[in-house]
């Protein structure tokens, strides 16, 4: 199995996982999806020197991983395929800001160094909340609660589509690969001129299968709307969820509480 | 009137690109018949199930489903009456799970959540995979896909069964599965198939097309005996009637 398909069934696990039964599973989406738009917001919102006030935001992706159950292999590897991107943003930033800011113990810190650590944590902490968001709701249920949120229900429909569509571009991507590696027999790479053939003929036979796709969902009654089967309602365990991670992010927002602590131990 | 009924009338279609599919064919299916439609590759089966749930939309002529012309406006209760087996499993099934796709359709059709959950409940038994309801779809054997579709498609409790090629890709084990299933079921059914012993199994008349036309309508065994016709249409005797 190449790596591609393998990449692949590992979305499919985010599926089966949202599948599950814990207390994290329950809540309503809307009260998930707030609570990781308020993480995010906080997360983002710090100066870009900032590194040891992030410390304390793990503890949400930690403790929500825990309580749902997510497998921690799971959410790593998944973060090691999207950190090439956060190393691109922050990778220059040694080089270009030189200036000595901090020392850890005799070896001099720039400021560089601290903003690319401070984005390398920012992205770890949005992108497992965001993973774990979905990990635990499923895509239906964050489109439903972007729904009603407010989000017009043809983006919340198109967001639904665009994540089924990976799947089928996936698949259709695989198939293709997959029958230009048992014609590879020299093993060599192909030349540029193919695969921008095969990106082509990729878009053409995804679009086919989706449309294929979107006539079996036209015969089953598909009007434009997404409906779910699983009942949702909004509870007092949704509300106190809320309060009690908003609560905490405030708190890690304004106080730097790792530098208490660390003042308290230096006292 | 019955909402079984289906009817070609003066039935002509041709591709954007020009290739002609369909011309002039004329049949009438009545509740509770089931009818293979047989022909070459490219004879037009399946540009002709794609007529009769209004994916396709005649040039010519006109279908009609329980005495409705299919047009866009009637479309969407078309497709409550005919319920449509696509060949490629895959192309039916989306949702992250098999319980959830068979759900897909009862929830369409605006039912009550624990009415949605027995008719999952029950399709799911009538194909005998409850085992798979959680299970995701691109998960399962070919034979356990074509189930799960079966079971997607009878959850919407359709009057007509259109099915497109329902054994291509399945092992003897899961094709003798499906055609045992099949028989089980009351609706009218109308299937496109090349597979002609599995014609010989469940449908009692033939429509046998050639080059887009009807080129003979009758019996099933009547059909299979006319070996000449056969030959003519690139087709043989099922293999149980060969001697």
């Amino acid at each position: 199995m190449s790596n591609l398909e393998v990449h692949f069934h590992e979305i499919g696990v985010l599926d089966r996982i949202a599948a599950g039964d814990t207390f994290v599973h329950r809540l309503d989406p809307r009260s998930k999806l707030l609570a990781t738009l308020l993480f995010i917001v906080g997360v983002v919102s710090f100066g870009k020197y900032e590194v040891s006030a992030l410390l304390p935001f793990f503890l949400y992706p930690v403790v929500m991983a825990a309580a749902s159950g997510m497998p921690a292999g799971l959410l790593g590897r998944k973060l090691l395929i999207v950190a090439p991107f956060a190393l691109l943003v922050g990778i220059l930033n040694p080089f270009l800001d030189r200036e000595i800011l901090t020392a850890i113990g005799p070896v001099p810190v720039s400021g560089g160094w601290i903003s690319f650590t401070s984005i390398v944590f920012r992205f770890m902490l949005t992108v497992s909340a965001a993973l774990l968001l979905v990990g635990t709701t499923g895509i239906h249920g964050v489109c439903f609660a972007c729904e009603k949120l407010g989000m017009p229900r043809v983006f919340a429909v198109q967001l639904l589509l665009l994540y089924r569509y990976l799947f089928v571009l996936a698949d259709e991507g695989i198939r293709m690969f997959r029958a230009r590696s048992a014609r590879s027999f020299s093993g060599r790479a192909p030349g540029p001129g193919l695969y921008a053939q095969m990106i082509g003929t990729l878009l053409l036979r995804a679009i086919a299968r989706a449309q294929r796709i979107y006539l079996a969902m036209s015969c089953r009654g598909f009007d434009g709307a997404f409906r779910s089967r699983t009942p949702v309602g909004w509870h007092v365990r949704d509300t106190a969820f809320l309060l009690v991670w908003a609560a905490f992010f405030t708190v890690a927002r304004c106080v730097n509480i790792p530098e208490i602590i660390g003042s308290m131990f230096v006292q | 009137m019955s909402h079984h009924l289906v009817e070609a009338r003066n039935l002509s279609f041709s591709y954007p690109d020009g290739t002609p599919a369909l011309k002039d064919v004329n049949f009438r299916i009545t509740h509770g018949e089931s009818v293979a439609f047989i022909g070459a590759s490219g004879a037009g089966k399946s540009t002709l199930i794609h007529h009769l749930n209004g994916y396709l939309m005649p040039q010519a002529g006109e279908v009609r489903i329980g005495e409705v012309p299919v047009t866009r406006e009637t479309v969407s209760g078309i497709r409550r009456t005919v319920g449509m087996l696509f060949q490629d499993p895959d192309d039916q099934l989306f949702m992250p799970t098999v319980s959830d796709d068979v759900a897909f359709g009862p929830l369409n059709l605006g039912l009550p959540r624990d009415e949605v959950d027995q008719r999952v409940t029950d399709s799911l038994s009538v194909v005998g995979i409850e085992h798979l309801r959680d299970r995701p779809p691109y998960k399962l054997s070919g034979g356990e896909k074509r189930a799960a579709a079966i079971a997607c498609v009878i959850a919407g409790a359709p009057d007509i069964l259109a099915m497109d090629e329902p054994s291509s890709d399945l092992d003897p084990w899961s094709r003798r599965q499906l055609i045992q299933l099949l028989a089980g079921f009351k609706h009218t059914k109308i299937i496109a198939t090349h597979d002609l012993d599995l014609a010989l199994d469940l449908c009692e008349r033939v429509i046998v097309l050639h080059k887009g036309e009807v080129r003979k309508d009758g019996k099933t065994r009547e059909i299979f005996s006319d070996e000449e016709m056969l030959l003519e249409c690139h087709l043989e005797k099922p293999l149980r009637m060969q001697t």
